[in-house]
């Protein structure tokens, strides 16, 4: 009897067992088969635009003219391309300093109240969905920039502000979650040796939780780097190149969510597109490669 | 305690295999499922169901005439996606959907290699959409003609005085190179396709074009006639008036027809529907509610190359 159910019992273990082995490896399997056959898709489709013959990579990447529907259709994406790195670049000069200070005065300042009060803001500023941000953009920021600076308010200027205010909570959370994970013996010394707070901050806390910050300043150029709607209602969509700030101009994303649906799968101008989501998808594999280089340097 | 660990996983391992297993179903979707069935001898009842897709221009009347229809034949199940024309097109011509909803003709859209795909689609025009010439309120222009608004489109007029408006500089709000209503535009109101030209702002969404227009100092654009309001002003094109009534007749050109496509011939229940569509019921009542014009009253028609003849 004894016997007998001891057995049961490491049957049931067994079972147990396999049945969640089995789980997990099926999730596993399904996450890398999506994954990859994203990539693969993607590629692919994103690669037919060069393999028919009508473009060539060079004439894609930096040709800086852009007109799909033309009668002789010309496929410059540069534009675009530098487009998305001067929203994203400017995007994360304006957020950087804002959420280093955030984190700063969250762990360092005032951890008790000011984490408390600081921590639900930014929380509540990574939920807001990005079709939010830019309307507020469009209502908010478009018309103070046309009514105190040149040109009509829409621009690289505009999608900028926007995109800072969206990235702000990934670097704030990053840069915070670095900065309370600091040995506390750290900055106990360096108090012993008669530093001041701001001594302490700037000369001992910033250059060794670096890495760690630059990770999410790295995370959130990533995020900028690839929203879509908030910066196309703001940005303009011009397909050039801007001269100022103040121009309107186009990102990889603006371009690609404006005509995919209007284009008929297999068309010239629908496989452009799909080029410009594989650059996309590029820049973000480099993205994350510098967030790897930059977490191996970040074991101190 | 551990007994209902496993149970809820293997729950969640079904629930997880059924889930994939319906995503399957719905992606190897076809129009054979709309069967349609007949019962009775008395009235032909239908049922089935029907998945259309495409144009967002169109899908909100889509939408309301299909819970319309859906009330009066309890058996038919309608959806409605959005996802553009251009994927309607495609959607249509793979026979992912039963209809695909667009603003142009396919012929347009499905050009060279893809020509034969467009010969396979059969055309319903349900409803037309005029197109306005709009501009913000202070431009101080009333009329313009065609060659006026090809030269401000092609950046050649850049100040609203040189068409006898407001000194004040002209600022472009177009729409993206691929959007239906540009094409409408572009081959109606500037008689050719332009470029964009440097600092001109491009939108996809009306209500978005509407709101830039109404803000932006010298702003122009063009919306549907259902947008219109007393936020923007209205421009006439060589003298004629945007009206519904001027469109009917035939004497403002701005227009285009909304397509429903069915590959090859539609099946009794998607027949049904379209049909539906051009009774007096649903053109006199949810066409004109949503701000289209009824393509049963249109005096004129016109073909896919552009050429108008009277009815």
């Amino acid at each position: 009897m004894r016997v007998k159910l001891k057995n049961s019992r490491i049957e049931k273990h067994h079972i147990e067992d396999f049945v969640g082995r089995t789980y997990m490896s099926f999730c596993v399997l399904l996450l890398i088969t999506i994954i990859v056959s994203m990539v693969y898709f993607v590629a692919s489709k994103g690669i037919s635009t060069f393999t028919s013959g009508d473009v060539s990579v060079s004439d894609f990447l930096f040709g800086t003219k852009w007109s799909p529907e033309a009668d002789t259709p010309s496929f410059g994406a540069f534009p675009f391309i530098a487009g998305s790195f001067l929203v994203t670049l400017l995007a994360a000069l304006i957020a950087s300093p804002l959420s280093l200070c955030a984190a700063l005065f969250m762990t360092e300042i005032v951890p008790g109240w000011g984490k408390k009060l600081l921590q639900p803001v930014i929380e509540l500023l990574a939920g807001i969905p990005s079709v939010v941000y830019g309307f507020i953009g469009l209502s908010v920021i478009v018309p103070f920039l046309r009514n105190n600076l040149p040109g009509q308010g829409i621009g690289v200027a505009a999608g900028a502000l926007v995109l800072s205010v969206m990235i702000l909570p990934t670097i704030t959370s990053v840069a915070a979650d670095a900065l309370a994970s600091l040995p506390q013996n750290l900055k106990e010394s360096s108090y012993a040796l008669g530093a001041t707070r701001w001594q302490t901050i700037s000369r001992v806390i910033i250059p060794t939780t670096f890495p760690a910050i630059m990770t999410g300043i790295v995370l959130g150029m990533a995020r900028a780097f690839g929203e879509a709607l908030a910066v196309q209602m703001v940005i303009g969509n011009a397909p050039f190149v801007p001269k100022s700030l103040f121009e309107s101009a186009s990102t990889l994303t603006s371009v690609i969510t404006l005509g995919m649906g209007n284009t008929t799968m297999g068309s010239a101008h629908n496989n452009a597109l799909w080029s410009m989501a594989l650059v996309l998808m590029l820049m973000t594999f480099v993205f994350v490669f510098f967030v790897r280089l930059l977490e191996r340097r970040n074991k101190i | 305690m551990q007994l209902k660990k496993s149970w809820i996983m293997t729950l969640a391992l079904t629930s997880v295999l059924a889930l994939s297993a319906c995503g399957n179903g719905g992606g190897n979707k076809t129009g054979g499922n709309a069967a349609a069935t007949n019962e009775g001898s008395g009235g032909a009842k239908i049922s089935g169901s029907i998945l259309a897709s495409g144009s967002t221009a169109l899908q909100p009347l889509v939408e309301l005439v299909a819970e319309n229809f859906m009330d009066k034949n309890a058996g038919v199940d309608i959806q409605v996606q959005g996802g553009g024309s251009g994927t309607g097109l495609t959607q249509v011509a793979e026979k992912q959907v039963d209809i695909g909803n667009s603003d142009v003709f396919a012929e347009e859209k499905l050009k060279d290699k893809d020509a034969e795909k467009a010969a396979a689609l059969v055309d319903h025009q349900v409803a037309v959409v005029a197109i306005a010439t709009v501009t913000h309120p202070d431009a101080g222009v009333n009329s313009l003609t065609k060659q006026q608004l090809l030269d401000i489109f092609t950046g050649k007029i850049t100040n609203w005085k040189e068409v006898g408006g407001a000194d004040q500089k002209i600022q472009i709000i177009n729409r993206p190179g691929s959007s239906g209503t540009r094409a409408t535009y572009e081959s109606y109101a500037l008689g050719t396709k332009t470029e964009d030209i440097p600092g001109s702002i491009q939108e996809d969404s009306s209500g978005t074009v509407k709101k830039m227009i109404g803000e932006t100092p010298g702003a122009i654009g063009y919306l549907a006639l259902s947008y219109l309001d007393d936020s923007i002003k209205t421009l006439s094109l060589d003298g004629v008036e945007a009206s519904v009534d001027n469109v009917i007749s035939g004497k403002y050109p701005v227009w285009a027809y909304e397509h429903m496509y069915t590959n090859g011939e539609p099946n009794e229940t998607v027949k049904a529907f379209l049909d539906f569509f051009l009774t007096d019921e649903v053109q006199t009542g949810e066409v004109v509610e949503l701000g289209y014009i009824p393509a049963v009253k249109m005096q004129v028609t016109r073909d896919v190359a552009g050429n108008v003849t009277a009815k």
